[in-house]
């Protein structure tokens, strides 16, 4: 025994004087490198979202404008204006215009004056690139009221992104009214009444949903959900918000079921046996007891849930009818912004206005992401502390 | 002598193939505490968890032999296992009060039975406060979270909540294993009040707090019923020279 304490004592503190400082070494290189590793994707978010930002600054600083002048210029005005604004207004470079003679200068200035005469309606003086077009009612010529109207190739392109945000909505929401109670509710069944072999069947069959690609999920709405959900309620326009809300609630039931069951199955075991030794049926302790300890995890799930269904761009794309109306009805067709992006990015003018007002879409639909979610970690931390006791 | 108020009668327990108890048979009296003692693994809290059939949770688990509350099978097919832990109370080892309000912890298992009437609700809750000797202590503090709470209060919490019911036994499995001596002894004082409204059956490894707190003593060793007896002669004249060894802290 004494010997053994004594030789302890002695090559103990030999081989730590050797090791330790090498290990120290490599543990603070580990965690340096997990620590960069972890920085790396924040700043991959970050300049993924800088980028996109970055294309539709033009738009956000008000440095676009696609206005027409209003009044022609008259030949008198043209020998007293500098070469510059002449060019600008005619549409031709300075170099160009110096090698014109006087006859085609002239020419050119009456050509102007006539198309500028030609459609000269008051739609043509506005410039529908500014921040209140994008966001406020137009009566434009030919309308009998002032409308929210996203048209993007026009005579007068039209960007207002109103009826964009409202068809997301739409579809998101009806998404979440669909999926939330089924997700929410096969997770407490499976979680707390199924029995085992029951659960090793619809948990895997479930998760299994999520690795549906959205493509093929869209083509079942367009062809199979679109035709039951007409034939039940009965409306006019066959692919519209409800089509599309539905099939995105697919998607969106596993994301929420998974993590609401993570979250219920993580409650101890010990509330729901002192429930039931009080007498209390399986049902009410799944929803008096475990339901109520698992709220924080259960609304996390949720608003991931809808991160997931307000990005979601195919299956939109596919089932919601594409039009980009204003109504409030849920069996109008309704234009996602991540179906508008998708489907208009690829025609666009590289540059142009119409190009960069996609961008600024895409940088909206970001900071809207961010924003719920930064509410949503709010209140899941409100839930867990009101949880904890503290107050 | 009073009749038993459950009645053990060559009750076997197996966990899938493992069998846990051997032919055990143990009367509990009324209005009086049992305690169960023994080493880990003897079976005593299995034995207690068949009472109010908390082993049903545990799957692949079987029971044979009679289990008779008040002259009824608990394991008959037509008990309502529901009615039944109404009747059985249960305090845990862990505390493990709900994440709610001191009020609806004791309030809860009367919700579930159906009582919404707020002044009866109150009136029931604050007596079984008083009865659990936790009343002054949380009186201004009723609806404030239970978590907050101290280790000892969150037990007697329970111990609230589980005679807010009114069952006729409590069940007791190793209600002070986790608390300090002062915790334990408000516990067991508390164990002395109760005895006069309810039956108490006690799992324990405490000797000193079975031989302190019961009236009769079971001594468990491998799954089989050693003795069986009135406390005081349990120790300090046991007929079995095992409860003798165990007892006095020979082995254990």
């Amino acid at each position: 025994m004494n010997e053994r304490l004594t030789t302890d004592t002695v090559v103990l503190p030999k081989a730590q004087r050797r090791r330790t400082p090498r290990r120290r070494w490599a543990e603070w290189l580990v965690e340096r490198g997990i620590f960069l590793v972890s920085l790396s994707t924040i700043l991959m978010v970050f300049l993924i979202f800088a980028f996109v930002a970055r294309e539709a600054l033009p738009v956000i600083l008000r440095k676009t404008n696609n206005a027409r002048s209003a009044t022609p210029v008259t030949a008198a005005q043209v020998s007293t204006m500098p070469p510059e604004q002449l060019a600008t207004y005619l549409g031709v470079t300075i170099a160009d215009l110096k090698k014109y003679n006087a006859e085609t200068v002239k020419a050119l200035v009456e050509l102007k004056a006539e198309e500028l005469s030609q459609n000269v309606s008051a739609d043509s003086r506005v410039n529908t690139t500014s921040w209140g077009w994008m966001l406020r009612a137009r009566q434009w010529v030919g309308y009998d009221k002032p409308e929210y109207i996203w048209q993007p190739v026009s005579e007068i392109p039209k960007y207002n992104i109103i009826p964009l945000f409202i068809g997301s909505l739409k579809a998101t929401l009806i998404a979440l009214i669909f999926s939330v109670p089924l997700g929410v509710g096969a997770a407490i069944y499976v979680s707390q009444l199924a029995k085992p072999k029951i659960r090793e069947v619809i948990k895997p069959v479930i998760e299994l949903l999520s690795g549906i690609p959205s493509v093929v999920l869209g083509f079942f709405a367009l062809l199979v959900l679109a035709s039951i959900l007409q034939g039940m309620f009965h409306y006019s326009s066959r692919l519209n918000a409800l089509v599309a809300g539905v099939a995105l609630g697919l998607t969106v039931i596993p994301v929420i079921f998974t993590i609401s069951e993570d979250a219920l199955s993580t409650v101890p075991s010990g509330y729901g046996q002192a429930a039931l030794a009080l007498g209390a049926a399986p049902w009410q302790v799944a929803w008096q007891i475990v339901l109520p300890a698992a709220l924080p995890g259960v609304f996390a799930a949720c608003v991931l849930g809808f991160g997931r269904a307000i990005g979601e761009t195919m299956i939109v794309l596919m089932a919601s009818g594409n039009a980009s109306i204003m109504s409030g009805s849920i069996f109008d067709s309704c234009r996602t912004i991540t179906a508008t992006i998708a489907a208009e990015l690829a025609e666009v003018v590289f540059g142009g206005n119409h190009y960069r007002i996609l961008f600024l879409l895409g940088a909206l639909l970001f900071a809207v992401t961010f924003v719920t979610n930064l509410v949503g970690d709010v209140v899941v931390h409100r839930l867990k502390r009101k949880l904890e006791g503290a107050r | 002598m009073d009749k038993p108020i459950i009645q053990i009668t060559d009750a076997n327990f197996w966990y899938g193939a493992k069998q846990a108890l051997f032919d055990v048979n143990v009367s509990i009296m009324p209005h009086q505490t049992t305690a169960f003692i023994g080493p880990s693994g003897c079976g005593k809290s299995t034995l207690l968890r068949c009472l109010n059939r908390m082993n049903d949770l545990i799957l692949g688990t079987r029971v044979t032999g009679r289990i008779a509350f008040n002259d009824h099978d608990v394991n008959a097919p037509d008990v309502d296992v529901i009615e039944l832990r109404k009747q059985i109370g249960m305090v845990f080892q862990k505390s493990n009060p709900f994440p709610k309000s001191v009020f609806d912890n004791v309030a809860y298992g009367l919700r579930i039975q159906g009582m919404t009437d707020k002044t009866e609700l109150e009136t029931r809750v604050v007596k079984s406060l008083k009865k659990a000797a936790l009343w002054e202590e949380v009186k201004d503090r009723l609806h404030e979270s239970a978590l907050m709470m101290s280790g000892g209060q969150q037990q007697r919490l329970c111990i609230a909540r589980a005679i807010a019911v009114e069952p006729e036994i409590i069940l007791m499995d190793e209600p002070c294993s986790a608390l300090d001596p002062t915790a334990t002894a408000k516990i067991e004082e508390l164990i002395q009040d109760l005895e006069k409204d309810y039956t108490i059956i006690i799992v324990t490894h405490n000797m000193q707090q079975a031989a302190r707190c019961s009236d009769y003593t079971a001594f468990f060793y491998l799954g089989r019923l050693i003795e069986f007896d009135a406390t005081n002669k349990i120790f300090t004249n046991p007929t079995n020279k095992q409860t003798e060894d165990y007892v006095t802290g020979r082995f254990g």
